[in-house]
Formats: structure tokens, C-alpha cells, sequence
């Protein structure tokens, strides 16, 4: 008997983009029934990998070879033809559609969606992945989310099916069921690749694994053999970076203090805020863990004055500013950085020391409602070299910066005002390994200087790794935040679900009631 | 169908070679009109483009067409940087007319030296309220300005209309809808014998200098840009929404307020139905040919006076419709659009 | 005042026509996320197309309502190329339509400033059309009100309960989850662009052959202005479009009729009101920001590049 074909077999893949290369030269082979990781940080060129095999791009040279035979694929409706099911890491699903419509969508039969409802229900109940058909999407957890995508793929009947991060919006014990479900599909013969930079997940489920770096294979490996320090290195090329959190010696008083804070959500899709309160003190760094989606936009946007609030909601520094604009709370000391970088943080099309002037502007680079411009350049020009942005100076749009020189440059500005206390959201969200590390340590001596800081993420791992209490916010309301010695990823996890301790939320009254 | 790609960054060179394409192309497809026509595109283009300007009077009449396009294009671009669509300067160049005009009418002849200034002011103040009128609608009500401003233009055509055929009548001037004609103290002097080319050009040409001063330096201008192109960013930044569209709309509509008062006081000498051949509509793209720019809009206003300048002469002597403005105007705006897409974007290569 | 009823309802339903045919056009391009406020122009382009094939083919409506769809569609096109292919602002793509509509239509109308049509013929619908009082207001008309109902029904049916539909409603929400399933949405706008531009084309085709019918420069008046609206009004519901529709061909057709009623109010100042009605609707429409978020198509104006 021959050896049983690959289900999926790339040789030589290369896919150029305008200013980078995005595949080169990559190949890898994928068995029936196996789950392999491809594993390669943000920018290794995975993402496109996978379009091209789903068929959303072309690749300019290369040959893929299906079941042992040479296929070209054309379009989506192609690959899903074939057997290749996709879940995406950016959901592609429509949000005012109900979870029928969004996957009656995909499938290539007659238009039916009362008969599709009850396959659905059967589908999701068969594979654990409880969904109710007619619910729509927007009302929707985003585990809840991943489930429409993930029934979508099994209604096609997959013999391939392709995630791509997928555990980056997913609680813990979420990634544990997610894991489930996909070794029990494993066992039925479904090939699996599976995209993350994470490597205690890949090494807890894979099968074998193909790296990336820079759009390059850097080696293929087998997960249960190796540690994670060595597969980081195949990674990233060295050793991962360590932060250094010195203790804080210097006066502790609270900086910012969120009193009973409730918001009604002006997005018709958005979460409303119940009741939070909160505490950062100087010197501090306080993490709020969560899934966005979970108020995190409304308590940002609260916080930073975009939306303005009940005058004794929020205090900074003793005074009540809850009633001020975003403006005015940065005249007091402010700053904040939003975890959309472009369009919030920056104005894309404008060059960077235009973008200076965007929140710099009160470091005395206006005069009689002028610009002082030579200023503003030289303020952009101080933050380039004193935060490591690689660019080609302060001319360049800040469209054209990769997303951590842009996040580098973003929080240098806003730590050259000379904050009290700085907020900031997602700090490392489609940011390479370096670039994170370095903004990770910058936060944390910011912090050491005096300066509050308030960091809102979904990253587990940098939360426990800079801050020093840890709340969890789910559904609008905010735990009460525990020193990160206290604290574990199982029981934050539990709390991003929304099963807050109540014991623990009685006694310090945080919590609601 | 995909044509294009995004640039990785903005091509400036494109930017401002966009108007320059835009006009070929609309020159291209014009000659083909003209052949289609049975006319010969250059003889057609030299009575278009070139005979207008043989004469010092046709100089003259350029500089007219242009004060009010330039003047209007100039408040227009402060609000389209912003992202304010205001598309009802036309309306407001009515309503700055009328309420100008009123005094006109009522002191042109009995009145002194302040009678113009009078007028003046009336007018700016006239387009402003009109083009205040939206900004409140869309700050208390969200209401689209593009919308709004556009349906007050037809309200400010029926309330001119209404006013020439009853109460500002001329009452002898043969049931005619029109106003008397004006007295001297409500004219604009002229600058020159024979020509019509009046005093209302140095308006226009300190509004020009003031709007260069106000986007190159102020400050104002970098945040009306910010929430333009990125109103998360001018929110987060803590730039006032609401401030952006009444500055927008009411400098706007004085601009254009101001346009009107120029032509009632100026070559048109009174109020009738026929202030204006659609200034206002054609400066929307004079400051989008103008790059939004104060200096670019000098340049982009003089090409489209040339345009009206052109299809009258074409009227005359090709027995051309005078709507073959229009024809122009509407390809170079397609045009234009289309080139400026090239800024931000390159053509796609296939894979190989 | 009863006697001018059935002559104000026949007259609503009459001028509620052309708006029925550009609004739904128009809902569909949106629906599919295209702002399209060439509507004006693609009338105006309409009209002289269909007044002209109407005129020269000596057929009238029958072929001027087809010719006056395709030169919309046409028009359309022309529109898609720049703020589809090329991504153009839609917003000032639409207003270059407008403005080289109002020309292009006066240019070749001039050949026809003296023509006029025979127009059409009101069809009764036997039984209805006997009701008293209402019968002959709302049962006797021309066959293209009754043929705007049934477009009406067909884009309500499509909206609602096809794969179609749903696909519209998908691309004007998410084209990029849209385009990553597979789905290309540059070939949906398309189509839905130039059913919009096909719709106007037919409302304009519709005020030159029947409803004047003669050829007056720019003689659609607003009204695509209005149309486009209007479907704000309907926050993207064909019924509440038809609602709107009747309610403005009720506020046109009022000033005609002002003074049989006691209105003393001069005729240019009771032209302004469909106008000001547009204003006060999109007011009373507009400040209700979380039903407009709710309905509105979510990516609504952005140009979409792959």
C-alpha cells in the first residue's frame, strides 16, 4: 500500500505586494486528519498564506495540489467547493442579518432558509456549538460569533478547514471547548491549519507545525517536541524579550477615580456601562481584561471625555471632569491611546508632524489661533528618535508606518505631554514581537515616574506581565481589580465570561449588585 | 472590475496634476462631441477658449465670471475640507442678493455712501443665515446638509420668484419679473471706461488673501481638515463636531451671500430671475478643481468663467445651445474625480 | 372641498408616480451601499430620451418609457465607472452626474422645445373604478401608475424574500466580509446602480410623455432631489417609501388646487412647500439617530476597494 496523499500539498508559493513581499517560496503539506500549525508573528505573511489557499487572492507563482491532484482556485465559492471551509479572524459576518440569513449567504443551494434553520440547530448541537438560528448576529457574544462561522464551514461538509487566530477574542475555558470540537473533527478526518502566534496553544494542539518569518518558512517542526522557547526562536529569530517591572518608590495618591459610572450606549449594537467604579493610583498600572465588545469602547470613550459623562463620574486628580470635552480633560493632564491607531490615534493621509500638532498642540505650537509648524516638526522629530520609529521622518503619512512604529510613535506623543495619568487600549494589538516588548517596558517606567496608567486589552499574557492589579469588564460592569499576584488566568477567565466572584464583589461593593 | 490599488503613500504629484488630466480628457471627449456635432473641434475650441480672451472687454467679462465663482469656491472648500457638504451656495448667493437688494431698491436712488456698504453687509449676513439655517438642522437634528441646503436653494428660487413677480415688482417696468433698475449709491464704481469690470473685485481679492492666511497658518483650519478626514481623530483630539459644520456652512453662505450682493450691485443692476447662471452649483467644482486651495481656486475659477464665457461666444457664433456649459462642467467634475482617484490609489498590476 | 377630492387624490397618485420610480431605484442603489445623487440628472436624461424616442418613433410611452430606462441605465453607468471602479467620492460623483444631466437633457432638448405628446389615456379598472368618490380618483389612471405599484411589489418581494435581497443588504453592510466570502461586490453595486439609474430614467420618461407632456428645461424640479430624500424618510423601507411618495405628490398637487380650496397664498410661495416638506420630513426623520443607525446601510457612501 502507497502512503495515503496529502489533503493539501503547497509548493513554492510567492506573493508580492507593492511595498512588501508577503510569500516567498513557501511550500507545506497537510494529511487528512491532521491539525497543523502554521506559526509566524504579525506581518509573517500567514494571513495571506491562507487567502491564497482560500482563493480570496491569487498568488503570483506556486502550485497547489488537492487530494494529489493540481488545482487552481479561482475564487471563495471554489475553495468551498472543493471541501476548504474558512473561519476568519476578522469575523466576516453581517451584523444586521440573523445567523440563518449570514450563512444561507455561503452555501451554494436553493434559497430555503426555514430548512436551513433546523440543519443549523442540528449541526450546532451535534458538534457542541449551541446557536439559536434566528438570533441576529449584532445581539451575538463574540464566542457566539465564532460558533455561526465555525457551523457555516461543518454545514459544508469540510475536509479542510482553515482558522485563522482564532482564540484571540475567546476567554480560556472558551479555548478549551474551541479546542474540543476541533480534535473531535480531527478524528473524523477533517485537516485542520491552524494560524497563531500563540505557543502553549499550538503545542497543546497540533499535530506538527510550519513557521514563518518575514513571508519565509524558517522550519517546520513538531509541537510536542519542542518548547516555547524554541519554537520562538524559529519565530522571531531570538530569544523572546522579558519586561522588567521595577517596584515604585515614589508617593501613591489616586490619580484617576471612576465613581458609580452608568452609560447608556449610544450604538444601537453597543454595551451600556453599569455602575463602574474604579481606582488608579500614581505609579500604578491597572489592567482591565475583557472581550471587547464588552463596554470597552464606552468606558474608553467615557473616560477620555469623547463622550461626556455625569459631572462626579470621573475625577482626575480631585476634580470632577466628567462633564468635560476630550479637550479639556487634556488640558488637565490626560492622554490616551485608542486602540484604532488610524482614523482615532492618527489621521491617516496627514504626515506625522501634523499628527504631532493633533493632541501636541498645547506645547505652545500655536500663537493667536497660528500654527508655529517648525515646532510641530520639531516636537514629531524628537518623538521619532526618542521612541525608535522607523520612518522616513516626519513627512510621512502615518498611513505608511507598519502598525508598531505608528503605536510607537502614538504613545511617544503622548507621554512627551507629560501626562498624570495616560490611558491606553490594546497596546500591542497587530504589533510585531519586538515593537510590543519595547512599548510594554515603556509603559511600565512611565509608570514608575509617577504617571497612573489605565491599559484596557484582550491579551491576557501583557496583562498579567505589566500590570499591577487586574479587573476583568464583562457585559458593562467591572470587577474589582485584584493585585496580579492574586490573580490567575483561570479565575479572570471565568470573569470574562461574566460568572463574576460575588463574594468578592460584595465585599469591596464594586461590583453590582 | 478592480481597477485599482492603495499607494502606500499619497502621490503629490498627482495631486496636482489631477486638474491638469481632468481638463485634457474634457477637452478630448469635447472635440469628439463637436466632431459628432459636424463642427471642427479646433475652430470649436478657438471660439470657446480663445476668442473670449482677444479683447480687453473679454477680459473684463472674465474677471466678472470669475469674482463670484472664486469668491463663492473659496467659502465652499473650507467646508468640503470638513467634510460639509454644502451644494446650496446657489440658494444662499439668492437669499444674499435679496436681502441686498432690498436696500438696493428701497435707497439706490435717495440714499448716500453707506448705501453700498449697507448692501454689502445685508448680503453676507443674508447667505450666512441661510447657510445657517442647515448647520442648526444637522447640529439639533442630524439632518444631511447635502439634502437641506440643496432643497433651500428651490426654497430661496421660489421666494426670488415671488418677490419679482409681487411686492418688488417694478411697477413699470412692463409686468416684467424684475426689481427696478438700481441707483448709483447701490452700484459698484467702475474700474474702467467701456468695460464693466467694477470695485467689488478688491472684495474678492482680499477674501482671497484671507482665506490663504487662514488654511496655510491657523489653527482652525488644521481642525475643519482633522474632522474632515478623520472624525474619530478630531473627537479624540477633543475638536468641537458642532462648531466645524456652522463655521463651515455659515462662512460658506456668506461667501456666497456676498456673490450675490456683487452681481445685483455689479453687472446685473438689479433683482431678476436671472442673478445667477448657476454660480453657485459651478463653484462646488471650481473648489474641487482648485484643490481646495485658495490660490489653486484663482486658477480653477478663471477656467470655469472662461467655460460660461465660452458657451456664450459658442451660442453666438456655432449656434450652440448655452447648456453645452453644463455638458462641460458635469465632464470635467467626472473627470476631475476620476484623476484624483489616482492619488491615493494606482492602477492594479496583474499576477503573473 | 368634497367635490376637489377625487380631483386631489387622481393628482397625488399622478405625481407620487415619478418619485415611486426614482425612490425605489434609489433604495436599492443604497441598499447595496451607493449613494447616488445623480438622480436629478439621470431624470432629466430620462426625460429627454424617452420625450425623444417618443417624438421621433411616433410610438409615444410605450417606447418612451423603455428609451427613457436605458439612457438612465446608461447614465448610471457612467456614474459606476467613476465611484465604483475608481472609487471616486460618491457624493461628488453624483452632483457631476446632475450637473451634466441638467446640461446634456437641455442641449438635446432644444430640438423639442415645441413638441408635445398626445399622452395617455386613463385605464378604469372595472368594479373599483365604480366606487363612488374614490373609484374614479385612484382607479381610473394611466397604466404607469398602475405599473408602479407593481414595481413596487416585485423590489418589496426581492428585498424581503430572495437570496438577492438578502445579497444587497449584505454588500451595503459589510462589503469586505461580503467580498472574503466571495461574493463581488463591485458587480452588485454595478447592478444596483444601474436599476436605480433604469428607475429614474423611467420616472423621468414618465413626466416628458405623461405627466406634462411636453419638453420643459430641467423639468424634473427637485424632484430627484426629493427622491433621494425620500428614501432617507423611508429609512430604507420600500413601504414607507410609497407613504412618502403620496404624501409629497399630495403636497405638489395642493398648490393647484389652493385656490378652489381658499388658500390665499401666492402660487410661487405654495411651490416652495414640497420643498420645505422635504426639509421638515428629513428633520422629523433624521433626529431619531438610533432608527436611522438601525436601517441604515452600514457602509453607505465609502468607496470599497478590494
Amino acid at each position: 500500500m502507497s502512503p495515503p496523499e496529502p489533503r493539501l500539498k503547497l509548493l513554492h508559493i510567492s506573493k508580492r505586494y507593492p511595498s512588501v513581499v508577503a510569500n516567498d517560496d513557501v511550500s507545506l503539506s497537510v494529511m487528512p486528519g491532521e491539525i497543523h500549525a502554521i506559526l509566524g508573528e504579525n506581518g509573517a505573511g500567514k494571513s495571506t498564506l491562507m487567502k491564497i489557499i482560500y482563493g480570496a487572492v491569487k498568488a503570483d507563482s506556486g502550485e497547489m495540489l488537492w487530494d494529489g491532484r493540481q488545482v487552481t482556485i479561482a475564487n471563495p465559492a471554489q475553495a468551498r467547493k472543493l471541501g476548504i471551509g474558512m473561519v476568519f479572524q476578522h469575523f466576516s459576518l453581517f451584523e444586521t442579518l440573523s445567523v440563518v440569513e449570514n450563512i444561507a449567504l455561503v452555501l451554494d443551494e436553493p434559497f430555503d432558509l426555514a430548512g436551513l434553520a433546523i440543519r443549523v440547530k442540528e449541526v450546532s448541537e451535534r458538534y457542541g456549538l449551541p446557536l439559536d438560528p434566528h438570533r441576529r448576529v449584532h445581539s451575538l457574544s463574540v464566542g457566539e460569533r465564532q460558533r455561526v462561522e465555525i457551523v457555516r464551514c461543518l454545514l459544508q461538509d469540510p475536509k479542510l478547514l482553515i482558522l485563522d487566530e482564532p482564540t484571540s477574542v475567546l476567554t480560556p475555558q472558551a479555548v478549551q471547548k474551541l479546542f474540543e470540537t476541533l480534535r473531535r473533527l480531527a478524528s473524523e478526518g477533517v485537516s485542520i491549519l491552524y494560524i497563531s502566534h500563540k505557543l502553549h496553544e499550538i503545542k497543546s494542539l497540533c499535530d506538527s507545525a510550519t513557521i514563518m518569518r518575514g513571508g519565509k518558512v524558517t522550519g517546520d517542526a513538531i509541537p510536542r517536541d519542542e518548547t516555547p522557547a524554541t519554537l520562538a526562536r524559529m519565530m522571531i529569530g531570538r530569544e523572546l524579550p522579558v519586561c522588567e517591572a521595577p517596584p515604585y518608590h515614589g508617593p501613591v495618591h489616586p490619580v484617576l477615580q471612576v465613581e458609580r459610572l452608568s452609560l447608556a450606549s449610544d450604538d444601537p449594537f453597543g454595551t451600556s456601562l453599569h455602575n463602574v467604579s474604579l481606582t488608579v493610583n500614581a505609579g500604578e498600572i491597572v489592567g482591565i481584561a475583557g472581550i471587547s465588545g464588552n463596554g470597552q469602547a464606552e468606558l474608553l470613550a467615557a473616560l477620555s471625555g469623547e463622550t461626556t459623562v455625569d459631572r462626579e463620574a470621573v475625577w482626575l486628580a480631585g476634580e470632577a471632569i466628567g462633564h468635560l470635552d476630550a479637550g479639556r480633560r487634556r488640558d488637565r493632564g490626560l492622554v490616551f491611546v485608542p486602540e484604532e491607531r488610524l482614523g482615532r490615534g492618527a489621521v491617516p493621509a496627514l504626515p506625522l508632524d501634523r499628527n504631532a500638532l493633533l493632541t501636541g498642540h498645547r506645547q505652545g505650537m500655536k500663537r493667536w489661533g497660528l500654527v508655529a509648524f517648525a515646532k510641530a516638526q520639531a516636537f514629531a522629530e524628537q518623538c521619532i528618535a526618542r521612541f525608535d520609529v522607523r520612518c522616513s521622518g516626519p513627512g510621512a503619512a502615518a498611513r505608511s508606518l507598519s502598525g508598531g512604529n505608528l503605536q510607537k510613535f502614538i504613545v511617544g506623543r503622548e507621554i512627551m505631554l507629560a501626562p498624570k495619568l495616560m490611558i491606553v487600549a490594546q497596546p500591542t494589538w497587530g504589533v510585531d514581537v519586538g515593537a510590543s516588548a519595547f512599548l510594554r517596558q515603556t509603559l511600565l517606567d512611565l509608570s514608575r515616574t509617577g504617571v497612573a496608567i489605565l491599559v484596557i486589552s484582550e491579551e491576557l499574557e501583557e496583562l498579567f506581565e505589566i500590570s499591577d492589579r487586574i479587573a476583568v469588564l464583562a457585559a458593562g460592569r467591572l470587577s474589582a481589580p485584584q493585585p496580579r499576584e492574586q490573580a490567575d488566568a483561570e479565575s479572570v477567565g471565568l470573569q470574562m465570561a461574566g460568572l463574576f466572584n460575588e463574594g468578592n464583589a460584595a465585599e469591596t461593593g464594586h461590583a453590582p449588585a | 472590475m478592480h481597477l485599482l490599488e492603495p499607494r502606500a503613500q499619497p502621490s503629490q504629484l498627482m495631486r496636482w496634476t489631477a486638474p491638469l488630466i481632468a481638463i485634457a480628457a474634457t477637452l478630448l471627449v469635447g472635440s469628439v462631441l463637436f466632431e459628432a456635432l459636424g463642427k471642427s473641434p479646433l475652430a470649436s475650441f478657438h471660439v470657446f477658449f480663445i476668442e473670449p480672451l482677444t479683447t480687453d472687454y473679454g477680459w473684463s467679462e472674465l474677471l466678472i465670471k470669475a469674482c463670484p465663482l472664486i469668491l463663492i469656491a473659496q467659502g465652499l472648500a473650507i467646508g468640503f475640507k470638513a467634510r460639509i457638504y454644502n451644494i446650496g451656495a446657489e440658494g444662499q448667493l439668492i437669499v444674499g442678493a435679496l436681502c441686498g437688494g432690498g436696500i438696493g431698491i428701497a435707497y439706490g436712488e435717495t440714499g448716500g455712501a453707506w448705501v453700498l456698504p449697507a448692501m454689502v453687509v445685508a448680503g453676507a449676513i443674508g447667505g450666512a443665515l441661510w447657510g445657517a439655517i442647515p448647520a442648526l438642522l444637522k447640529t439639533r437634528f442630524n439632518a444631511e446638509e447635502t439634502l437641506t441646503t440643496l432643497m433651500l436653494t428651490y426654497v430661496a428660487t421660489h421666494l426670488l420668484s415671488y418677490l419679482m413677480h409681487g411686492p418688488w415688482r417694478d411697477p413699470e417696468g412692463m409686468n416684467f419679473p424684475q426689481s427696478v433698475m438700481f441707483g448709483d449709491a447701490a452700484l459698484f464704481g467702475l474700474l474702467a471706461e467701456g468695460l464693466r469690470i467694477n470695485s467689488s473685485l478688491w472684495i474678492v481679492i482680499f477674501a482671497v488673501l484671507a482665506f490663504w492666511l487662514f488654511n496655510a497658518r491657523s489653527f482652525l483650519a488644521y481642525r475643519l481638515e482633522v474632522g474632515g478626514q478623520a472624525p474619530a481623530a478630531a473627537r479624540y483630539a477633543g475638536f468641537p463636531a458642532r462648531q466645524t459644520v456652522w463655521f463651515s456652512l455659515v462662512v460658506s453662505g456668506m461667501t456666497a451671500g456676498l456673490a450675490g450682493v456683487g452681481e445685483v450691485a455689479g453687472p446685473v443692476g438689479q433683482l431678476n430671475l436671472n442673478i445667477s447662471p448657476g454660480y453657485g452649483f459651478a463653484a462646488i467644482i471650481v473648489a474641487y478643481l482648485g484643490r481646495l486651495h485658495p490660490l489653486g481656486i484663482v486658477l480653477a475659477g478663471s477656467l470655469m468663467a472662461l467655460i460660461y464665457l465660452g458657451g456664450e461666444a459658442a451660442q453666438l457664433s456655432l449656434q450652440m445651445p448655452a447648456a453645452i456649459t453644463g455638458i462641460f462642467q458635469g465632464m470635467l467634475l467626472f473627470f476631475l474625480l476620476g484623476a484624483d482617484a489616482f492619488i491615493d490609489n494606482r492602477l492594479r498590476r496583474r499576477a503573473r | 372641498m368634497l367635490d376637489y377630492l377625487p380631483l386631489i387624490l387622481a393628482g397625488t397618485l399622478a405625481a407620487a408616480t415619478p418619485l415611486i420610480f426614482a425612490g425605489l431605484g434609489e433604495l436599492v442603489a443604497e441598499r447595496s451601499g451607493v449613494i447616488n445623487l445623480g438622480v436629478e440628472g439621470m431624470m432629466l436624461i430620462g426625460a429627454i430620451a424617452g420625450f425623444a424616442a417618443a417624438a421621433e418613433t411616433g410610438h409615444g410611452v410605450a417606447i418612451g418609457l423603455p428609451a427613457g430606462a436605458l439612457a438612465g441605465a446608461a447614465a448610471a453607468a457612467v456614474f459606476g465607472f467613476f465611484a465604483l471602479s475608481l472609487a471616486a467620492n460618491q457624493a461628488a460623483c453624483g452632483l457631476a452626474l446632475t450637473i451634466f444631466g441638467i446640461g446634456l437633457s437641455a442641449f438635446i432638448g432644444q430640438h423639442y422645445v415645441s413638441y408635445s405628446l398626445p399622452g395617455l389615456q386613463p385605464i378604469a379598472i372595472p368594479l373599483l373604478s365604480d366606487i363612488p368618490l374614490l373609484g374614479p380618483a385612484l382607479f381610473k389612471q394611466d397604466w404607469v401608475v398602475y405599473l408602479s405599484l407593481v414595481a413596487f411589489a416585485l423590489v418589496a418581494w426581492t428585498l424581503a424574500k430572495t437570496r438577492l435581497g438578502l445579497l444587497l443588504k449584505a454588500v451595503g453592510e459589510a462589503p469586505d466580509a461580503a467580498h472574503a466570502i466571495g461574493y463581488p461586490v463591485i458587480a452588485i453595486r454595478y447592478g444596483a446602480v444601474i436599476f436605480g439609474g433604469a428607475m429614474a430614467g423611467i420616472a423621468g420618461a414618465y413626466l416628458s410623455t405623461v405627466y406634462t407632456p411636453l419638453w420643459v428645461q430641467n423639468m424634473s424640479a427637485g424632484r430627484g432631489w426629493i427622491a433621494v430624500a425620500l428614501v432617507v424618510f423611508a429609512t430604507w423601507k420600500p413601504t414607507r417609501l410609497m407613504l412618502g411618495a403620496y404624501l409629497f405628490g399630495f403636497v405638489t398637487i395642493l398648490q393647484f388646487h389652493a385656490q378652489g380650496l381658499g388658500i390665499e397664498v401666492p402660487v410661487q410661495l405654495l411651490a416652495a412647500l414640497p420643498y420645505l416638506a422635504t426639509i421638515v420630513v428629513l428633520v422629523l426623520i433624521s433626529r431619531d439617530r438610533k432608527l436611522l443607525q438601525l436601517n441604515l446601510p452600514a457602509s453607505l457612501g465609502k468607496p470599497f476597494l478590494p
